[in-house]
């Protein structure tokens, strides 16, 4: 096995391209360290990119956010910016695995494990986030979504990296949220999860709205009915009730060790808490740690 | 056998594993073999303990008198049989006076892996069965909850229900103590409920030797065979000092090795504080007989004059009136022209240890939209005989409640339709992490053991029996359905509520 740590983009992707065998990336190391010592896989080749600057950054412009790729978890929570612009983003890579964990992983690396339940993709399939690949023939931008095709399994072409994560600026009236069901407080995985974008117009009525649900199909679920029901309400309880029913009827869970079909299919969507008492089906035990909406 | 720092014991550490196949590669190798498990291997390889099926028939009078009481415990054995249901089929019934009383224990085989001990083995699951009933049966005798347990306790003079007859027992006290503490009567938001239990652990005592040797500066070294599982080494330390009358600070116990001492129990049935307290008493009153015998000598005076009091020798008598007394320090000082170094011994069979038992509350919040569970406040009161480190005896109380409330909400065995274990790994095996858990208040009661010269008892594991019984009462009086299926997670109480 081979380890190599490129100070360029250009060379990890030079490198990636002509690996003959299995090439892994590095980043935080948070499934590729745990797969290697559970013996799941044995790359021949491991390219670190850490000691690659461009990827090391958050970077805030009047278009938004670009996230590279080695950052880790942690450090979208230390940003004041990212956190106020989009807190549901934020509050999902600050879930995963432990603080410890916090501190290496990043929210490329759980976008290409292309787990269902990663808890840091839905809220950015929510947000509508852009991943910037860089390869062989160049570079393409596509939606996050886009990336995960299966457990597992991704659409990067041989040779292709993601670089960094793009989030536009947030509009105003506008907030995300992201909360999961875990049977413990924290260092668990989401038996299942929702993620949402609103943005209101003047007068509280939803102009526009995307619902993404994880661990509750093979990839990160896009609800579009949802959305439909929740653009032109008020978000009153008969809305919230019916985009509970759209969430269960469109969700296609499978049983494992960390939830049934069943069970799934009951834990309903999960919505951010104004001053009402809306029907948060899915737990909060931290007080509105997962609360995130507002509407500045 | 080098003993080292071994973290937790709760059993599961007293069997042999592969650690033969180590020293056979040694032999044949000639040099030190190391053997690792992974924590996957430890999970498959090493042994839960028992999944068990338990039956609980309980007949009362109108009154609230409990006249007969009957149990069917099955436990599973993996692929060998133990004495897993032994002790299941003997502690069910052990808090309660009984007449008539009928226990059988079943060890049922089965192809999974083989079961090993796990702190008060067998005793959780039969007390969660029996003090599920004993609930039911106060609701339908119309008793409070405590009162009827109060009713039906065993005392001093009762026969057990697994034979022997109680001498001085804390099972009353603790039920009296929970009626009295505020917790009881805390008020209880909407989807809360609050349940209560007790439970019954036999304690043992067991082969135990201590070597107490006296320094030529007056500190002492304390050497130990019981391996220090949950703070021994400082509890011995207070019971040596306490002896001899110095200070904790001129004490040292270390754990000695297999071929420092001589043959000693392993750690287990909460006896290392119980059986090495009892021995390392009896080795300072073997010292304190040398230190009188040379201070009798210092002094010049008959060894009957000389007594032994806040560690120092003091001449006794109008004759010695004059003599100033003789601290340990002076008389260790002094010991090489005395007859040498001074030191305590003792080896004996700690017969005795005093039986010990529990009753816990526990306050749970339930949501009725996910079947998700919150422990509010829980609160365990134990009879410790006597608390030699009262933080350390409060550790045990703590430890075996988040043990068992961890057992009673989510911790399971997930075994695939291959018959294969799929959750091999604590992110999968859901223990409480700290978040899980509301800060647990301990209340110690001391009632003597008599074969003990402080009173001590064993407090390993009686912490870990109740819980289970305790959780599942309190979930049930939050849902108004009888939760009969441990672990109570989400699922099985969603499912629980929409039946």
């Amino acid at each position: 096995m081979r380890y190599i740590r490129p100070s360029s983009l250009e060379d990890a992707i030079g490198l990636l391209a002509q690996a003959t065998g299995k090439a892994s990336i590095l980043a935080g190391g948070s499934d590729l360290l745990v797969k290697m010592k559970g013996g799941f896989i044995e790359p021949d080749l491991i390219i670190d990119i850490k000691a690659i600057d461009a990827l090391g950054h958050i970077r805030e412009s009047d278009d938004g956010f670009v996230i590279g790729a080695a950052v880790p978890c942690a450090v979208l929570g230390e940003n004041a910016a990212l956190r106020r612009a989009w807190p549901g983003v934020v509050e999902g890579a600050k879930l995963i695995g432990s603080k410890q964990v916090q501190g290496r992983c990043t929210i490329v690396g759980n976008l290409c494990n292309a787990s269902p339940a990663a808890d840091s993709v839905p809220a950015l399939v929510a947000a509508g986030a852009k991943a910037l690949i860089r390869g062989p023939d160049g570079s393409r931008t596509v939606a996050v979504e886009m990336v995960p095709v299966g457990p597992g399994k991704t659409s990067l072409l041989p040779g292709e990296i993601i670089e960094s994560i793009l989030l536009d600026k947030r509009l105003p009236n506008s907030g995300d949220a992201y909360m999961r069901f875990t049977p413990r407080t924290e260092m668990d995985i989401a038996v299942v999860s929702a993620a949402i974008y609103l943005t209101l117009d003047d007068q509280g009525i939803v102009q526009f709205a995307r619902v993404a649900l994880g661990a509750a199909a093979p990839t990160v679920l896009v609800v579009e009915e949802a959305a439909e029901i929740l653009i032109g309400s008020r978000v009153d309880d008969g809305t919230l009730e019916r985009l509970a029913q759209a969430c269960s009827a469109a969700c296609r869970p499978i049983d494992d060790k960390r939830g049934t079909i069943e069970f799934r299919k009951k834990l309903r969507v999960c919505w951010p808490s104004g001053s009402r008492s809306p029907p948060i089906n899915v737990q909060d035990r931290n007080d509105g740690r997962h609360s995130s909406f507002d509407d500045n | 056998m080098t003993a080292s720092e071994i973290g937790g014991g709760f059993g599961g550490k007293t069997h042999v594993w592969a650690e033969p196949v180590a020293l056979a590669l040694s032999r044949k190798a000639g040099r030190p073999v190391k053997l690792v498990m992974t924590r996957d291997e430890v999970f498959r390889a090493s042994g839960p303990t028992s999944a068990t099926s338990i039956d609980v028939k309980i007949g009362a009078l109108k009154d609230g008198t409990i006249v007969a009481a009957d149990a069917t415990l099955r436990y599973s054995c993996g692929p060998y049989t133990g004495a897993w249901a032994e002790t299941g089929a003997m502690t069910a019934f052990a808090c309660y006076k009984l007449e008539n009383v009928r226990t059988v224990g079943y060890e049922v085989l089965v192809n999974r892996p083989k079961t090993a001990a796990y702190r008060a083995p067998s005793a959780p699951m039969a007390a969660f069965a029996v003090e599920s009933a004993i609930d039911e049966l106060a609701k339908k005798v119309g008793m409070d909850a405590v009162d009827f347990r109060i009713r039906n306790a065993a005392q001093e003079g009762t026969r057990s229900s697994y034979g022997p007859v109680y001498g001085p027992i804390g099972i009353g006290p603790t039920l009296e103590a929970v009626k009295n503490h505020p917790h009881m009567k805390a008020p209880l938001g909407k989807n809360q409920g609050r349940g209560m239990a007790c439970g019954f652990w036999f304690n043992f005592g067991g082969q135990t030797c201590v070597d107490l040797n006296i320094g030529m500066d007056g500190t002492i070294s304390l050497a130990v065979g019981t391996v220090d599982v949950g703070g021994s080494r400082a509890s011995l330390s207070l019971v040596a000092a306490e002896e001899l009358g110095i200070d904790y600070s001129h004490v040292r116990a270390v754990i000695a090795d297999t071929s420092s001492l001589g043959f000693n129990d392993m750690t287990d049935g909460s006896r290392g504080t119980f059986s090495s307290s009892m021995a390392t008493i009896s080795a300072a009153r073997n010292a304190i007989k040398t230190l009188r015998e040379r201070a009798a000598q210092m002094w010049d005076i008959p060894v009957e004059d000389v007594a032994w009091e806040k560690g120092q020798a003091v001449a006794k008598g109008d004759s010695h009136g004059n003599l100033p007394n003789l601290p340990l320090k002076e008389i260790a000082a002094a010991s090489g022209t005395t007859g040498g170094p001074i030191a305590g011994h003792s080896e004996l069979v700690a017969d005795g240890a005093g039986v010990s038992f529990a009753t816990h509350i526990c306050d749970i919040e339930v949501d009725p939209e996910t079947g998700a569970t919150k422990v509010l406040r829980y609160t365990v009161v134990q009879d410790a005989g006597k608390a030699v480190h009262p933080t350390y005896v409060e550790g045990q109380y703590q430890g075996g409640a988040a043990q068992g409330i961890g057992w009673a909400l989510n911790e399971e065995y997930i075994y695939g339709t291959d018959g294969r274990l799929q959750n091999a790994g604590f992110l999968d095996y859901r223990i409480p992490v700290c978040s899980d858990l509301p800060m647990i208040d301990t209340q110690i009661l001391e009632i003597p053991n008599p074969n003990h010269p402080y009173g001590v008892r064993g407090v390993g594991e009686t912490s870990i029996v109740p819980p289970l019984a305790a959780v599942a009462n309190a979930v049930s009086n939050a849902v108004g359905v009888r939760m009969q299926h441990i672990p109570m997670s989400p699922p099985r109480i969603l499912a629980a509520l929409e039946a």
